[in-house]
């Protein structure tokens, strides 16, 4: 934690420095292959070409087959599992479901996480043992929160009847059955479980920045507001990288939350593209899941360039 | 202006405390509080979960029927099987590449790292490993889910241990080759302990990923290999459990302790490992 600019995942994967410039000072150039033999690589870049690379490579050859669970031979068939699916629109709104998911969760968990540092910034004992509570759901399997979220959540649910409660009226919403906004009551959940790792990035990017400048905003006559918002939140620039990027990304592959609480429904209104792989690939439909898997694939990646660069980018800038 | 300041402060003070408490309770503690009470719940009383206490507790009757009904020693040893060896594995050959990595800058290495790094955002191919362990012999095996799993956390790990070896100055290693040890027992003996931190920040985002880990393991290993999450998944999905919340839950329970046990074990430790990765 010692600074803000050495930082975040996705951060600077730029190559180290150079030894060329190291040798002016160490002519002898320690630094070869006798003590850092190339073979120490090979163990983890076989790993990583048989289980990772080579599977992603299988995309995109098995996603041109109409390789299933049904016959035995697989032969190759152009386009024609992408038309299908475009064919009937799953495709475009399987997409769209992921996205608008991964967008939502980014919003809240990052909401989440952000209130909840500012909250819990000070050094207190209560605050302490706050964190560590807002930490649980972090270290719970996200199927087990979601089938507490589930119970919580039911018409007849925990929830409803404290509204009830509250109010007086019978209240009996189904949450988790409403064509509209049951994806964003499921990115809520996945925040939920999120938000406390969230939180502890920028409970430390909080803490990367000098008492010294808070003290010249303060006797410059800033308000606690202002200081907050014109000198404090801007250098948390690294924290909000590390955050955006992984809860938009990582939930483009989520599946837990989903499957536990809405399973994809109602109507297929929560169906994220690893639901949709999941249930093809049980019906047999190897192929139509393998193109929709080089869906996810295409879209993570291409999605992921834009916003970490858009992303560092404004954090150079400030 | 500066007295705003001051007398803002003040009041934060004094309600930040009860603001914490309200959430704590309201955001954390209902859903906790929902899991206890129904897991100590018979039957009956469980079929819809609500906050009311239980009218007597049957928390330990239906942590035991989970424990020997829904095979949770089993599941218990198969997620064993399949975390201690990925931990291990992904632990000692990503470092071992690490080390390499953020000494030797050659232009090779720098292409190598980003695409040893490329997998930290990029989704793993579920589908197609399932045909790619068939054809190697590995299908439903433990073998072919520690090497999936290995496939895909290896780039954390390098991620991770890289950024820190740079920190690290080399001058140890250099007294240690000069008295003629060589590149293993130099990576053995000098560098693996300086990376204890990274690799213990490493271990407990690995092990929390595998050990809660149900999708990949449903397309690599399920029906074959029990782990604790995919046995959940089925006992919560089958006919037999269906709104039996009082055996989900204790499931719940019993799953998560061994991790709650770590934590309250090692809270500090995590908590300054997992933040001085992400924001160093």
């Amino acid at each position: 934690m010692s600074t803000v600019e050495t930082t975040p995942v996705l951060d600077r994967p730029g190559p180290p420095t150079p030894s060329v410039a190291r040798a002016g000072r160490r002519p002898t150039g320690r630094i070869n292959r006798r003590t850092h033999p190339m073979w120490f690589l090979g163990p983890a870049l076989a790993i990583l070409l048989v289980f990772f690379f080579l599977p992603t490579l299988f995309n995109f050859i098995y996603a041109f087959t109409d390789w299933s669970g049904f016959k035995a031979e697989i032969n190759p068939v152009g386009f024609e599992n992408f038309e299908e699916l475009a064919g009937n629109g799953t495709l475009w709104r399987a997409l769209r479901i992921t996205v608008v998911y991964a967008v939502l969760v980014a919003i809240f968990q990052n909401l989440f996480g952000f209130a909840l540092a500012v909250l819990l910034e000070r050094d207190t004992r209560l605050n302490r043992i706050a964190r560590v509570f807002f930490l649980i759901p972090v270290l719970m399997s996200a199927l087990a929160v979601g089938y507490v979220f589930q119970a919580l959540l039911k018409p007849e649910g925990s929830l409803n009847q404290l509204v009830e409660a509250v109010t007086g009226q019978p209240f009996t919403y189904a949450w988790l059955g409403d064509t509209t906004w049951t994806i964003v009551v499921v990115a809520v959940i996945h925040a939920w479980k999120w938000m406390g790792l969230s939180m502890l990035i920028y409970l430390a990017g909080l803490k990367t920045i000098p008492e010294d400048i808070i003290e010249a905003a303060r006797i410059d006559g800033a308000s606690r507001w202002r200081t907050f918002w014109r000198v404090r939140s801007p250098l948390l620039a690294p924290a909000v990288t590390f955050n955006v990027a992984t809860a938009l990304l990582g939930s483009m592959n989520g599946f837990d939350i989903v499957q536990a609480t809405t399973g994809g429904g109602p109507a297929r209104t929560t169906e994220i593209l690893n639901i949709f792989i999941y249930r093809t690939f049980g019906q047999g439909l190897f192929a139509q899941a393998t193109t929709m898997s080089l869906m996810l694939f295409l879209l993570v990646a291409l999605m992921a360039f834009p916003v970490i660069y858009v992303l560092r980018r404004r954090e150079a800038v400030l | 202006m500066s007295s705003s300041f001051n007398s803002d402060a003040r009041i934060w003070r004094r309600l930040q405390p009860v603001v914490t408490i309200l959430l704590v309770a309201g955001v954390i503690g209902i859903p906790l509080w929902l899991v206890v009470v129904t897991a100590g719940k018979s039957q009956g009383e469980a079929l819809n979960p609500d906050l009311s206490l239980p009218s007597e507790w049957h928390l330990w009757d239906n942590l035991r029927q989970v424990w020997t009904e829904g095979e949770v020693p089993a599941a218990f040893f198969g997620s064993l099987l399949v975390v201690v060896p990925t931990v291990f594995g992904v632990l000692a050959f990503g470092s071992l590449a690490s080390w390499v990595l953020a000494r030797r800058a050659t232009r090779l290495n720098a292409v190598l790292y980003a695409l040893g790094i490329s997998g930290i955002v990029l989704p793993p191919a579920v589908v197609t490993v399932v045909l790619l362990l068939r054809q190697l012999g590995l299908a439903g095996t433990a073998i072919g889910m520690i090497g999936v799993y290995m496939g895909i956390y290896m780039s954390t790990v390098i991620f991770f241990v890289t950024g820190f070896v740079r920190t690290i100055p080399e001058s140890l290693e250099e007294a240690a080759q000069i008295d003629g040890a060589g590149p293993l027992t130099v990576f053995r003996k000098v560098v693996l302990p300086m990376l204890r931190p990274v690799l213990a920040t490493a271990t407990i985002l690995i092990c929390l990923y595998v050990w809660n880990d149900v999708f990949y393991a449903f397309f690599v290993i399920g029906g074959r290999i029990d782990t604790l999450p995919l046995n959940l998944f089925r006992v919560a999905s089958a006919g037999l459990y269906l709104n039996n919340w009082h055996l989900i839950f204790a499931y719940v329970i019993l799953m998560s302790l061994p991790l709650i046990a770590v934590f309250a074990v090692a809270q500090r430790k995590i908590i300054s490992g997992i933040t001085s990765g992400a924001v160093k």
